[in-house]
């Protein structure tokens, strides 16, 4: 069967993967998924979630379904180019299939898993049934289509107590050889109570190839676990990049997520936390630096639906040429749930008069025990702190590159993985002429 | 080392400079006094190069034609202003500004730049004369730093960059007695036989301190009056009022009560 006539565009020819031993609970949820995109089609500007993020250069390329590991001229230097090795667990996949050649898995603590979603889905995937088997469409259109497609990724399992030391690279490079293709990566990662991980997604791929990646990212952490995530997303301009990261986080668990945007011609990035238990803290900063015709659109929605849970939001753009960046932040605090501190911040600085930022802050709050404040500021560069610089011998440029540094600076810090820091900073000082490395005190 | 000759400025069609001369030998010290809005700050802001003015006239500055330098060319030049309101810049270390200000400067002067433990204690040095501690160095610069602590600042900005003509902009304002003390012991302390000095003031108070060689009166856009530093005591006692007299018609509304 395939997605019935209101899927807009090429995608209604899709079919769902179906692997003629895949259980029932799957075949019938991939096509109960595809199902909901015909029957509801693609988000357009309507849907409050989408309205400022256009789909139709996504909807009218005639994508095909990657389906074996193509990615003839990928090489060692082009992965580690685009994801420094960090040394630990790596997993590389590549057009959405993973690659043994150039992946690693050493350093993972004995009962640890992790390994991938085409492995589970061969050797025994009902432990994914709740991760697939949910109502179609309670999430949107580009989910379905994942829920629908989706053959691989990384399966990472942490039981009770597991430490990982060292960060888990997931690594997702694409090179689809002038074939218009839609990966439809899906990772699930399930940390036990008090377990203890740091996972790293990047997301890249081969300049001037046309694609699409449909990422979903799916956690799930128990009582008091605690799990720092990063991604770079830094897919090719000719890319288009829809990632939806989904979190449920048990009592006392603790959960960053720190996002770099930089690449893409379309990019969303959407965050859904839900803190189900007492006293959960969850963290999520994101830094995005558009140019030229480039959108980054960070959507977020953090539910508060247990007592005593901490939130927090920090998402900074730097927008450039005819860029466009969406800020779109829900904050839902559920009835009941007292002791909610929750705030959210959003900070934008165009270099450009043809940039634009649309910025949402949104607090949804039925209880009245509540600390929650959010914020939203839009800005140029401040030609007067210019001037001082300048007056202070600082060439133009190095002065904006420096009051462009000093903006994202926060960002940067809140970085703990070095190797990643130090390519945001390189990232920083060739778009905008900074000597960043030498910024922080 | 600096010559003024009938400089007009105007922004939005409004002339604010109207013919100022002036001139400043190496190592002098020359205050400019006037009421509010009689255009010192203007002078100030031509001098470095602010954008948004219609400029003619000229400005020599060391032989050199000033006012066809971009502001960064003119602090390599020598030239610097303490602000009247120095510029917060939340991000950026005070120490690191400071270092890559003064690297800057030697980078455009062909000079070898300095590294951070080179710089450490040379702005340790500096920064006594301005009885500021290194906590300061290790704050964003002049990020919720009081007025005093702003002033200072600049000050110290100055003993590190070492200008030929400083420019001091209503160094004076919003300080207390204490403050203004230190800020002006450490101007006291930069004078020397090649540095000039313009201190743009509205307060007598300040030339109690910084003893200059000559004032000047600058009423709507000109300077009116010039004398040595007893025309500042007179100024105190009389106000501006006075010195409009003999200017009189064209200078009707300026002026400051006292």
């Amino acid at each position: 069967m395939t997605v019935l006539s209101a899927a807009s565009g090429v995608l209604a020819g899709f079919e769902p993967r179906l692997g003629a031993r895949d259980p029932a609970w799957l075949a019938e949820a991939r096509v109960a998924a595809l199902q909901w995109v015909g029957e509801h089609g693609f988000p357009t500007h309507k849907d409050e979630d989408w309205k400022y993020t256009g789909l139709a250069p996504i909807l009218a390329v005639p994508f095909d379904a990657a389906t074996v590991a193509s990615g003839i001229r990928v090489t060692a230097e082009m992965i580690d180019e685009a994801a420094v090795d960090l040394g630990g667990p790596r997993l590389v996949f590549v057009n959405g299939h993973f690659s043994s050649e150039f992946s690693r898995v050493t350093g993972v603590p004995a009962g640890a898993v992790v390994t991938t979603l085409a492995a589970v889905l061969a050797a025994g995937p009902d432990r994914l049934e709740p991760f697939f088997a949910h109502a179609p469409g309670v999430r949107h259109a580009f989910a379905a289509f994942n829920d629908a497609l989706a053959e691989d990724g990384a399966f990472i399992h942490l039981p009770s107590g597991t430490i990982v030391d060292e960060p888990i690279q997931l690594v997702y490079f694409s090179d689809t050889g002038g074939v218009p293709l839609i990966f439809s990566p899906r990772s699930v990662i399930i940390a036990d109570s008090h377990s203890r991980a740091t996972i790293v997604e990047t997301y890249a791929g081969v300049d001037s190839d046309v694609y699409c990646t449909n990422a979903v990212t799916e956690l799930l952490l128990a009582e008091d676990a605690h799990i720092e995530h990063y991604k770079v997303q830094n897919e090719p301009t000719s890319a288009f990049h829809v990632a939806l990261l989904s979190v449920r986080q048990g009592r006392g668990s603790r959960f960053s997520s720190r996002s770099i945007m930089l690449g893409a011609s379309i990019a969303r990035h959407e965050v859904r936390v839900q803190l189900d238990g007492v006293g959960a803290e969850v963290s999520l900063d994101g830094v995005y630096l558009p140019q030229g015709d480039q959108l980054h659109d960070n959507t977020i929605f953090v539910d508060h639906a247990a007592t005593d849970c901490t939130s927090h939001q920090l998402y900074k753009g730097v927008l450039d040429g005819r860029a466009h960046g969406v800020f779109n932040g829900h904050i839902m605090v559920r009835h009941g749930a007292d002791g909610t501190d929750a705030n959210q911040k959003n900070k934008n600085l165009l270099l450009s008069d043809r940039a634009e930022v649309d910025t949402r802050p949104r607090l949804e709050i039925y209880t009245d025990d509540v600390k929650c404040t959010h914020g939203a500021a839009v800005g140029q560069m401040d030609e007067e702190a210019l001037l001082y610089l300048q007056t202070r011998a600082i060439p133009l440029e190095a002065a904006r590159g420096l009051l462009i540094y000093a903006f994202v600076h926060e960002m940067v810090d809140r970085i703990e993985l070095d190797p990643l820091r130090a390519q945001l900073e390189r990232v920083v000082a060739t778009r905008f002429g900074s000597d960043a490395t030498v910024v922080a005190p | 080392m600096l010559k003024i000759e009938e400089l007009h400025a105007s922004i939005e069609d409004k002339e604010i400079l109207r013919g100022v001369n002036l001139q400043l030998k190496p190592g002098e010290v020359h205050a400019i006094m006037g009421p509010n809005g009689s255009g010192k700050s203007t002078l100030a802001s031509v001098l470095i190069g602010r954008e948004g003015y219609q400029v003619s006239g000229s400005v020599t500055y060391e032989g050199q034609d000033l006012l066809t330098l971009s502001p960064e060319e003119r602090a390599a030049a020598g030239v610097f202003l303490a602000f009247q309101h120095p510029v917060e810049i939340p991000g950026v270390g005070n120490m690191y500004f400071m270092r890559t200000a003064l690297n800057s400067l030697r980078r455009q002067r062909g000079e070898e730049e300095l590294d951070p433990v080179d710089f450490l204690a040379l702005a340790q040095e500096k920064m006594k004369l301005v009885e500021m501690d290194q906590t300061f160095m290790n704050r964003s610069v002049n990020e919720g730093f009081s007025g005093g602590e702003k002033k200072r600042n600049e000050i110290l900005q100055m003993a590190i960059l070492e200008p030929k003509l400083a420019i001091l902009d209503e160094t004076d304002s919003g300080l207390d007695i204490d403050a203004l003390r230190v800020v002006a012991s450490g101007v006291n302390a930069l004078r020397s036989e090649g540095r000039s000095m313009l201190v743009i003031t509205h307060h007598q108070r300040l030339l109690d301190y910084i003893v200059p060689d000559q004032v000047h009166v600058m009423t709507a856009g000109r300077i009116v009056r010039s004398g040595g530093k007893d025309l500042a005591v007179e100024l105190e006692a009389h106000g501006y009022t006075g010195t409009q007299e003999a200017d009189a018609g064209r200078l009707s509304t300026a002026g400051i009560s006292r």
